[in-house]
């Protein structure tokens, strides 16, 4: 009967001799360590937030009076097509992947991911393909013209980005932009897949593995086979663009719609792909914060594992205007009412995780309490245009635009917040300020929710989507103002979240290993952990080891 | 079982050994499953867009089924896996002889595909501009031929090293999975050939 209890782990070795600027930069750019690599992720992907937000922005003051000028209509179509394909490509993939690098080993008791070395290029080759999709704004027109970035709406549309019709060279960036970040998520979707699998540390079986975990090996599941589909539509459109191939040329009987479904075929995978870190965060902050083991957790898994199928069946409920046969318009409608079942379970799980719990309101789990609520909402404007009537009325206007901020700003950038306030103290080894935490929260739940519900009604008062200004007297000026204050209060929240990660970093209170009284096993390292993560790997017994650590005379493996 | 125990762990379940699957298994999978999806994305193009040609050439008029290549790529996959058995027993005459065997059969097929594009270019002026036919044509077979380059590029750096003397047999594992790859794109071929030269035509 082995009975040794090593805790808190030994502590690494002194910290080596300061690192001169190089050094530090070397250590860096050579790194091949799975949290330097998630560290990275997310630096870059709150940069190209940043960048991607201020574009945003820029259209929301743009749409603030009608007739206004404060941006030429080409620059706009610029603005909102870098705008959805920077949000979706570089800030959101680059934080599924930040997140799990950073957490999954760590979580399932690993030295590091599967494959290093495959993890270090998948980010620089996501890093290069980001930097030509901005070298557009450059070198879009060729040589000889101005400078341009595309302009064809982040889905691209065919016959749009055809030769006649975008010409330059903004669509090719666009297109090698996002081929060449995709390389990079497929390599980290097949390591993470690889890691889930082969470098469980002893007693972790799968039943045992965090939700956090069983989330993201769905989300990296769904990464390996819906991006492949974009890729290869990416190849056909620049086959159609440089060899004169003819897959979406209609003057010889391509078809437009197959780069529709090519793309959505991915696109709606897609949007999972981006909010199941989301739904990964809260199935670990929520149980922390009320007290409570996660409600139904092998509902919770099945709930995930049936997501990441049926949402594979979904796609054609965004092409219902294009006119398909009955059938397949029913066939789609059908589905897309059958993923919010298991979307569902996963609400109510978290809500039930919630109900007398002895719930602590620290900024992670607020950001929490209001994704609950706000993707609630998204999930039902969702159920709605699911119904294809009901889309024939909204399709292409604000409705569709405040559905999809709901469920990507009021779900996925709430649920990232979460993570990024839970999660700091174990990268940083400092707390964040929950005074300027609290902040950054209400004015983003109240700027957030100013912006983007007033969009429900533009669209049901027939604003389309992607115009640059409209006439007066068209009752669109009241919701379009309150729009833009909404936005213009989002922006104050982000600088006080910024102001929290600088003051944080050089003065926060020092977090110690576990400042949540966290059960998963990234608490049991030191914080920031180090190199080799543990020195001996842990052997668990249970789905929360530091809870059994913590309360020997009553495991939960007495249970389980 | 080394390791940091969280809990007391029963002297039962330390015995219990723990083994989890081979990592670069899984890897090699789980790559080919995602290279299965973007093949499965041209097929359906291929498939969609049969008899939508607006004009001329069309498949029945100009396609040819290679049944010579064919016939050498699907053997190389014999090949490749006598080579693999041959270097377990650590007889590395026979893994060479098997493994230049399976070199010669891809090289075979490329150049048979060249000599095909070759014919239709100059002669039946089929190129991927032409007309739907030769977009789904050039651009499917060409994904699987710059597929077998890879594996033969693969298959060139492993004969290499032999030759130069590097002890093959300790990279047991690397010539599996590069012998699995390869029994992928010869799959990939069965697909690739039904529905271009059978169903297509």
């Amino acid at each position: 009967m082995a009975t040794t209890i090593d805790y808190p782990l030994p502590k690494p070795a002194a910290s080596p001799a300061e690192f001169s600027f190089s050094q530090a930069l070397w250590k860096w750019v050579a790194t091949v360590d799975h949290k330097r690599l998630g560290i990275l992720y997310i630096a870059t992907a709150l940069i190209f937030f940043l960048i991607s937000g201020l574009m945003a922005l820029t259209m929301r003051w743009q749409l603030i009076f009608p007739l206004n000028h404060l941006v030429e209509p080409d620059t706009y179509d610029r603005l909102f097509t870098m705008h959805g394909t920077t949000m979706v490509f570089f800030v959101g993939m680059p934080i599924v992947a930040g997140l799990s690098n950073y957490l999954i080993p760590l979580m399932i008791g690993a030295r590091d991911m599967a494959f290093p070395r495959l993890n270090a290029f998948g980010y620089w080759i996501f890093l290069f393909g980001a930097c030509l999709l901005y070298f557009s704004y450059i070198g879009g027109s060729g040589l000889q013209g101005v400078g341009s970035a595309p302009d064809v709406g982040w889905f691209a549309y065919a016959p749009l980005t055809a030769r006649a019709f975008s010409r330059g060279a903004s669509t090719d960036y666009w297109a090698l932009g996002i081929l060449v970040s995709g390389i990079g998520s497929l390599a980290t979707a097949i390591n993470v897949i690889a890691t889930c699998i082969c470098l469980r540390c002893p007693g972790m079986t799968l039943s045992r593995m965090p939700m956090f975990v069983w989330v993201m090996l769905v989300d990296a599941w769904l990464i390996l086979v819906a991006l492949p589909p974009l890729s290869a539509a990416q190849i056909m459109l620049l086959l159609d663009r440089h060899l004169g191939a003819n897959f979406f040329n209609t003057q010889m009987g391509g078809s437009a719609v197959l780069w529709q479904h090519l793309f959505w075929i991915f696109g709606h995978p897609e949007v999972y792909i981006l909010i199941f870190p989301a739904f990964a965060t809260l199935s670990e902050v929520i149980p922390v914060f009320s007290r409570k083991p996660l409600f139904g957790k092998p509902a919770m898994a099945g709930a995930i594992v049936a997501i990441g199928f049926i949402s594979l069946g979904v796609w054609a409920h965004h092409m219902f205007a294009i006119g398909m046969t009955a059938w397949a318009n029913t066939f789609f409608a059908a589905a897309s009412m059958l993923v919010g079942i298991p979307t569902g379970i996963k609400i109510f799980n978290w809500t039930a995780t919630m109900y007398g719990g002895k719930i602590r309101f620290s900024v992670p789990m607020l950001f929490c309490c209001a994704f609950l609520l706000q993707f609630l909402l998204a999930g039902l404007t969702g159920i709605m245009l699911g119904v294809a009537p009901f889309d024939w009325q909204l399709h292409d206007s604000y409705f569709v635009v405040a559905h999809f901020h709901y469920t990507l700003v009021g779900g996925f950038v709430f649920g990232f917040f979460a993570a990024f306030y839970y999660w700091f103290p174990k990268v940083t080894g400092k707390m964040m300020d929950e005074t300027l935490g609290k902040w950054h929260f209400w004015l983003m739940v109240i700027g957030f929710n100013l912006t983007f519900l007033p969009q429900h009604f533009l669209g049901f008062l027939g604003m389309p989507r992607r115009i640059y200004t409209y006439w007066p007297g068209r009752g669109w000026e009241f919701w379009n103002l309150i729009s833009t204050v909404g936005a213009s209060i989002q922006f104050f929240a982000i600088l006080f979240f910024l102001v929290n990660i600088i003051k944080s970093s050089i003065s926060g209170e020092p977090a110690g290993d576990d400042p949540w009284d966290a059960w998963t096993l990234e608490w049991a390292t030191p914080s920031p952990p180090p190199e080799y993560n543990f020195e001996k790997l842990p052997v668990v017994r249970s789905g929360r080891p530091l809870w059994d650590l913590k309360h020997p005379q009553d495991p939960d493996w007495k249970y389980q | 079982m080394a390791g940091i125990e969280l809990v007391p762990i029963p002297a039962e379940e330390m015995e219990q050994e723990w083994k989890l699957p081979d990592r670069g298994t899984v890897g090699v999978i789980f790559f080919i499953v995602m290279e299965s999806v973007i093949f499965l994305v041209f097929v359906m193009a291929y498939l969609i867009y049969i008899g939508k040609s607006l004009t001329g050439p069309y498949p029945k008029d100009v396609l040819h089924t290679p049944i010579a290549a064919t016939i050498c790529l699907w053997s190389s996959s014999l090949t490749v896996a006598l080579a693999e058995k041959a270097l377990e027993k650590e007889r590395l005459g026979l893994f060479k002889l098997w493994w230049i065997a399976t070199i010669c059969l891809g090289l075979e097929f490329l150049t048979a595909t060249g000599l095909e594009w070759k014919e239709l270019i100059y002669e039946d002026h089929l190129t991927i501009a032409t007309n739907l036919f030769g977009t789904t044509f050039y651009s499917l077979v060409g994904l699987h031929a710059s597929h077998v380059c890879v594996g033969m590029l693969f298959l060139l750096i492993v004969l290499g090293v032999t030759l130069l003397g590097f002890p093959i047999q300790t990279q047991l594992r690397r010539v599996k999975f590069l012998s699995w790859y390869w029994h992928f794109v010869d799959a990939v071929w069965v697909v690739v050939f039904t529905v271009v030269y059978v169903v297509g035509k």
